[in-house]
């Protein structure tokens, strides 16, 4: 799809690639493939600015879904500013703000430069604020009238979650336009991270985003395994897998219930509730923690599956499974449930391949983009998941991916318990290879989890890109509320359930 | 015997109708499969909320702190022009459906002045929200007074719902089980049941009645909460007496009234666990119907 002459260079997922392969491109020629390559069904994976030897460099990971590869390319800046590449490639946009943000280049030509975390500079630039920026305090997009009417949510909502600014134009009850300001939650784990690994490196992984811990530390071992000339052993790659497979089930029958307490149908949200500490249990039984904390370590896995573990794994799903079923099937059942859910907060497709948008939310979209199947890794270079798609891209999509991609997960987990491969769950890991650099993808619950490590000549990190889906999603919620009811918000925002701490990282 | 009946009737308006959110609350429990808040947590719940202090904004005037007391003593007046099954309304004459259906609309009126006396936008869209469902809401109630009105030949609440007794259910049965449908509906609407509105969601943007109340707290929400109950038992004590016919069962009426209205509260928790909410848009539908339902046994009893 791409043309390997044009400059980027193409690498596998969690693969290493010594950083002088990767040709710095002039900035005619970055700008023009990466247009060419976007046209062509591309997608950004992730953007971000570094300064190897003092020198500004923009770094880019294109990924090639069809034939799945990924594609490397860098480019350098010659002075603190660069032309944006939002107006004709509008997937980049967050990236660009992000980089202004962490760097100080200001992308020229942004149609809508403003803060994204609000956080201190990395360093000075023109686009760097000159003090520290007050948190939640710019300029909204406003729609002008009479019978406008502006209604903020937010930072402090009513229920128990985390913080975000939500920012409506309304006429009467419809929403005309949407703006969300995060950063609450902002901590600097890609400035901590420089300089590294450490001994904390990897406890940072696991809090990136606490509901996706196995996909992120999993992304992280890769990255270290994949710099570390280390060989995961096969059964690491399992238990991996499980785990991976086990926090998307939990999550997903949690945001079903959570969508049907939206909706006031009690029946699902009490039964999704308990189902949901279920699943959470069985990944307590894999690592003695419920959220799969500390299973996952460059390597391999510190706990072994043992076989009366897979044992009571595998009769506890099959007593979860016929009350997950009909607690779900009720959704489908009940008509004012689907009144509801039926043309709520629609994501047309368009839209959503413009923006990048990843995991079921994408897919709910009808775009056909699953890491699991597209940029393989460990486990599932073996075994296949089907993607599950939807249509409409609304909210019953979205609903409708996760009861589809739960079913299939447990079959996965089922399969896989079944087939254990033996020898061991643990290899060494060595140092890091100089100069090189590794991109890491894996398909969390809530979508692609991309982490990108470049090494300097010590074997230490010199940048490390961590991109939640999150950070590619909260513009399509923002865009699938356009023209709906402001009182269906909540349910929207449930049906993406995005996270605000992985995007503020 | 009259003071007697006039304190029983004072009694159950003041002290009964938390109990019903209650055997509600119970009722959802167990379709969850729970077992649910004790039965008489919503007096727990009224009672700390009294002990509590009392945080103001500073954007708010006298009408935030006065309108949830005066809305509350306007629900209490209406409950007295309302019979209690066997029980005569303590005050009663002839016109007085008219006040009672005012008052009610008083009560909301305050509310909704106290929510726009904060100058939240929250607030405002709830208010806007409250009363432009309620006054669909309102047309039910009148049409279900003029058929017991035509009925019974009376103007005053007692008379019109004894009146109910005295023509036949046999002969009246379509138009009032017409305008207990619409009742029912009304039932739900007024006191944000579901699918009209959801009493556990804390979610602002999706909230009716609760969004309006939001920045009222400790005493002046234990008000509201309060006043929110009285008012479902007074339009559940309207629709249990036009389905049950007092006069024909004599004095063991009291806890036949007390049964209807647990059996109501037990119907409210079965429709709250068995469907979801309506969207926004679509409750004026489902309200436009409630008064035809009512107008339509206007039709029947005009003919």
């Amino acid at each position: 799809m791409i043309p390997g002459q044009s400059g980027f260079a193409p690498v596998a997922n969690s693969r290493p690639l010594p950083l002088g392969e990767i040709r710095i491109l002039p900035w005619e020629d970055f700008h023009a493939n990466l247009l060419q390559a976007v046209s062509r069904g591309g997608r950004v994976a992730a953007l971000f600015g570094m300064s190897p030897h003092g020198e500004n460099q923009l770094f880019l990971v294109l990924a090639d879904d069809t034939d799945n590869k990924l594609w490397l390319a860098r480019t350098r800046l010659e002075g603190p500013s660069f032309p944006s590449l939002t107006p004709s490639c509008p997937q980049v946009h967050l990236f660009e703000r992000e980089i202004a943000e962490q760097r100080g280049w200001a992308p020229q030509g942004h149609p809508w430069l403003k803060p994204v975390r609000f956080s201190f500079a990395f360093r000075s630039g023109p686009a760097a604020p000159e003090a520290a920026p007050t948190i939640g305090v710019t300029d909204f997009y406003r729609v002008e009238g009479d019978e406008i009417h502006e209604v903020a949510v937010g930072p402090v909502h009513a229920g128990v979650i985390e913080p975000g600014h939500f920012r409506f134009q309304c006429h009467g009850e419809e929403v005309l336009h949407l703006e969300i300001s995060l950063g609450y939650q902002h901590r600097g784990v890609e400035r901590a991270l420089i300089g590294g690994p450490d001994k904390r490196s990897i406890h940072y992984m696991e809090t990136l985003a606490g509901d996706s811990t196995a996909a992120h530390s999993t992304a992280y071992c890769q990255v270290m395994e994949a710099l570390g000339r280390c060989k995961e052993p096969a059964r690491s790659q399992v238990i991996r897998g499980i785990a991976l497979e086990l926090e998307r089930i939990a999550n997903h029958v949690g945001d079903l219930g959570a969508l049907s307490g939206d909706v006031a149908f009690l029946p699902t949200a009490s039964f999704c509730g308990r189902l949901r500490g279920d699943f959470l249990n069985m990944t307590a039984l894999l690592c003695g923690n419920r959220f799969g904390r500390g299973l996952a370590r460059p390597g391999g896995v510190r706990f072994d599956l043992s076989t009366e573990l897979a044992e009571e794994l595998l009769q506890r799903l099959d007593s979860v499974e016929s009350d997950l079923a009909s607690a779900v099937n009720l959704l489908w059942d009940t008509p004012s449930v689907m009144a509801r859910f039926e043309g709520a907060g629609p994501l047309l497709k368009e839209d959503a391949a413009e923006l990048g948008i990843v995991g079921p939310a994408a897919r709910a979209s009808g775009l056909l983009r699953d890491t699991r199947h597209d940029q393989p890794w460990g486990i599932y270079r073996f075994v296949h998941i089907p993607v599950s798609t939807g249509g409409p891209g609304d909210v019953f999509a979205r609903a409708h991916v996760r009861w589809l991609e739960v079913q299939r997960s447990m079959a996965f987990v089922r399969e896989q318990l079944r087939t254990l491969p033996g020898g061991p769950h643990r290899a060494e890991c060595g140092s890091l290879a100089p100069e090189s650099v590794c991109v890491s993808l894996v398909e969390g619950w809530r979508g692609e989890v991309c982490h990108v490590a470049v090494t300097d000549s010590e074997g230490h990190f010199l940048a490390y890109k961590v991109v939640d889906p999150s950070f590619h999603n909260w513009t399509g919620l923002a865009l699938a509320l356009r023209n709906q009811q402001i009182s269906d918000f909540p349910l929207c925002n449930k049906s993406f359930n995005l996270s605000y701490c992985g995007h503020d990282l | 015997m009259r003071a007697a009946e006039f304190a029983i009737h004072l009694l159950l308006l003041l002290a009964f109708p938390p109990i019903l959110l209650g055997v509600i609350n119970k009722t959802k429990a167990a379709f969850a499969g729970r077992v649910g808040a004790p039965l008489l947590q919503p007096y727990h719940d009224l009672l700390k909320l009294f002990r509590k202090g009392l945080v103001l904004s500073e954007t708010t005037t006298w009408v935030f702190t006065l309108a949830p007391a005066a809305a509350l003593l306007a629900v209490i007046l209406a409950g007295m022009l309302l019979p209690a099954g066997p029980l005569d309304a303590p005050i009663r004459f002839t016109g007085d459906m008219i006040l009672f259906v005012y008052l009610l609309g008083l009560a909301r009126f305050l509310i909704a002045t106290a929510a726009l006396d904060t100058g939240s936008s929250f607030e405002g869209m709830g208010a806007a929200r409250e009363v432009s469902f309620a006054c669909l809401a309102e047309g039910a109630v009148l049409f279900a007074f003029l058929v017991l009105a035509k009925n019974s030949g009376a103007l005053a609440l007692s008379s019109m719902l004894r009146g109910v007794e005295e023509v036949e259910w046999g002969i009246a049965a379509a138009p009032l089980l017409l305008i207990s449908a619409g009742l029912f509906i009304v039932v739900l609407a007024e006191n944000c049941r579901v699918p009209f509105d959801d009493p556990n969601t804390h979610l602002e943007l999706t909230m009716i009645h609760e969004v309006m109340v939001l920045d009222h707290g400790g005493p002046l929400l234990g008000l509201i909460l309060y006043g929110a109950a009285i008012k479902l038992y007074i339009l559940g004590a309207l629709l249990v007496q036009v389905l049950i016919p007092f006069d024909n069962i004599g004095p063991g009426g009291a806890p036949v009234f007390v049964a209807g209205l647990l059996g109501l509260a037990v119907a409210i928790g079965v429709v709250e666990s068995i469907m979801a909410r309506l969207q926004l848009r679509h409750i004026p539908y489902l309200l436009t119907a409630a008064t035809l339902f009512c107008a339509f046994g206007f039709l029947l009893v005009t003919r």
